[in-house]
């Protein structure tokens, strides 16, 4: 209650500062608006839908992105959690390529995807494959070894390896990068868009910005920092419940 | 006699591999010579741009740019860090509204940058600082509000200031978390770099491959590719390497 109430002095402050300022002429910027402008630009916005529709273009391709990173690092991560000597033999090639920036590629996916869906999704799976796929070696790695000398035992192939031990021994953590990767896509969604993707929540508000709807471009941001913050409440709850379903269900 | 790890050599071999393979499919116009040259093209024309000196402009450029950008939101960090995490006013004051705007990608921030601060190099600065703070930001809290209670008996015993509490015991005690943290704030800082030279067509690595896709100069755009890699690369290695140094004293200690 204290931390509600302290929390929103600074805010508020701000918010009827620019308020009465904007209102009594002492700030004419044009980059301004005004609190009152911009809240009235939201409800417009999510009562057209544009802004609802921006959002479900962004998520679309995130989630799409998320979801190939996720099978490919998961898949990658097992073989090479599996295999220590594999694992060092790829190691220096994931360290030479984990460091450009995945942002770097947007030029290179244009040109090989053309404007749309696949070429965001490429880049957003670009960048959530790193934390997952070394998260996904390092738990696959500390996985019970006896554990795996039962699958051996059992003659287990790959696919039940993976389905029946690997997966729910490691899914803890794994569950933990997942959602630092989610994270990651909706960040990098935005910025293609932004930088060039003409789709989805960072195409409009950049277009917000250069038509000088100034009021818009701001409804938008904030649009933005509520499904941020929505999206990390989300992620910080489901967490263990998948676990506690699993632990419940054996 | 030293032995070569015959790992190792399998792990050249592997990366060759791939090289060679992506060497082969483009010899054999598998995939068009357009969108992916031949790795001997690319490098070749890395290997030009090296030599006749043309390559370190944008190369120094956005190296600036990434340091300058990762300064100032250390300094920020660091200070408004501390504040938090040793004040509990500073702490109910603040962190609700920095929690609201933390999950806001930084690059959304470009067009009220862009607004305020024109296509600018201190554009680029302002969403640079902004995107990379929240590591340190976070480090600098949890580093600040995990000190030992032992040690802040220590200091209330010896009598110390406030200021002195934060100088000798405070900021050494939550140095390892600020150190984790502004590495994590240098990786985003150089995507940041790339980002706004490409959206405000500065100049840097990022806003050459932008402009080497426009012209259809691939080879060029893989350069700078490799280029960025490069720099990530030693960036991050260059800070593991300083906090191996500087925090040796805690392995010493056990």
């Amino acid at each position: 209650m204290r931390r509600l109430l302290l929390g929103s002095i600074l805010p508020a402050l701000f918010i009827v500062f620019w308020e009465i300022s904007s209102r009594t002429g002492v700030l004419t910027l044009e980059s301004l608006s005004r609190p009152s402008d911009i809240l009235r630009a939201g409800i417009v916005g999510l009562a057209d839908g544009s802004i609802l529709v921006a959002t479900g273009q962004t998520f679309e391709t995130a989630l799409l992105g998320l979801t190939l990173a996720a099978f490919a690092g998961i898949i990658a991560g097992a073989v090479l959690g599996l295999s220590p000597v594999l694992e060092r033999v790829v190691d220096p090639t994931i360290e030479a390529l984990r460091p450009i920036p995945a942002v770097a590629f947007i030029p290179l996916a244009l040109m090989m995807f053309g404007f749309g869906v696949s070429m965001e999704a490429t880049i957003v799976a670009y960048a959530c494959v790193w934390p997952i796929l070394i998260v996904t070696i390092s738990a696959v790695k500390a996985i019970e070894p006896r554990l795996l000398e039962v699958a051996d035992v059992l003659e287990m192939t790959f696919v039940e390896r993976l389905r029946k031990i690997i997966l729910p021994a490691a899914f803890a953590r794994i569950n933990v990068s997942l959602r630092v990767a989610a994270g990651i896509a909706l960040v990098v969604a935005v910025t293609v868009e932004i930088v060039l993707n003409p789709r989805g929540l960072g195409y409009s508000l950049i277009l917000a910005q250069q038509s000088l709807r100034v009021d818009v471009m701001y409804a938008q941001l904030l649009w933005l920092c509520v499904i941020g913050y929505a999206l990390n409440v989300v992620l910080l709850n489901i967490g263990p419940a998948p676990i506690a379903v699993w632990r419940a269900g054996r | 006699m030293k032995t070569i790890d015959p790992i190792k050599i399998a792990a050249l071999g592997f990366a060759l591999a791939l090289i060679l393979t992506w060497q082969l499919l483009a010899e054999l116009k598998f995939i068009s010579p357009i969108f992916f040259p031949s790795p001997s093209r690319a490098g070749a024309v890395l290997l030009a741009r090296v030599l006749d000196g043309s390559i370190w402009t944008p190369f120094v450029a956005t190296g600036l740019r990434m340091l300058l950008g990762w300064v100032l939101a250390s300094f920020v960090g660091i200070a408004i860090g501390a504040a938090i995490g040793s004040s509990r006013l500073a702490r109910d004051l603040l962190e609700p509204t920095l929690d609201f705007i933390r999950p806001l990608p930084a690059s959304a921030m470009i067009p009220v940058a862009v607004l305020f601060l024109g296509l600018s190099n201190a554009m680029s600065l302002a969403v640079i600082a902004f995107g990379a703070i929240w590591p340190v930001l976070l480090a600098t809290v949890h580093g600040f509000s995990s000190v030992q209670p032992e040690l802040r008996q220590v200091s209330a015993v010896l009598g110390f200031s406030r200021r002195e509490f934060m100088q000798k015991i405070a900021l050494p005690s939550a140095f390892p978390d600020i150190i984790a943290g502004l590495r994590v704030s240098l990786a985003i800082s150089l995507i940041l770099s790339v980002v706004t030279e490409m959206q405000a067509s500065l100049p840097g690595l990022g806003w050459d491959i932008f402009y080497a896709q426009r012209v259809y100069r691939s080879a060029d755009l893989y350069a700078g590719l490799i280029l960025l890699g490069v720099m990530g690369f030693a960036a991050n290695h260059t800070l593991m390497l300083f906090e191996r140094r500087v925090l040796r004293w805690r392995n010493l200690h056990g």
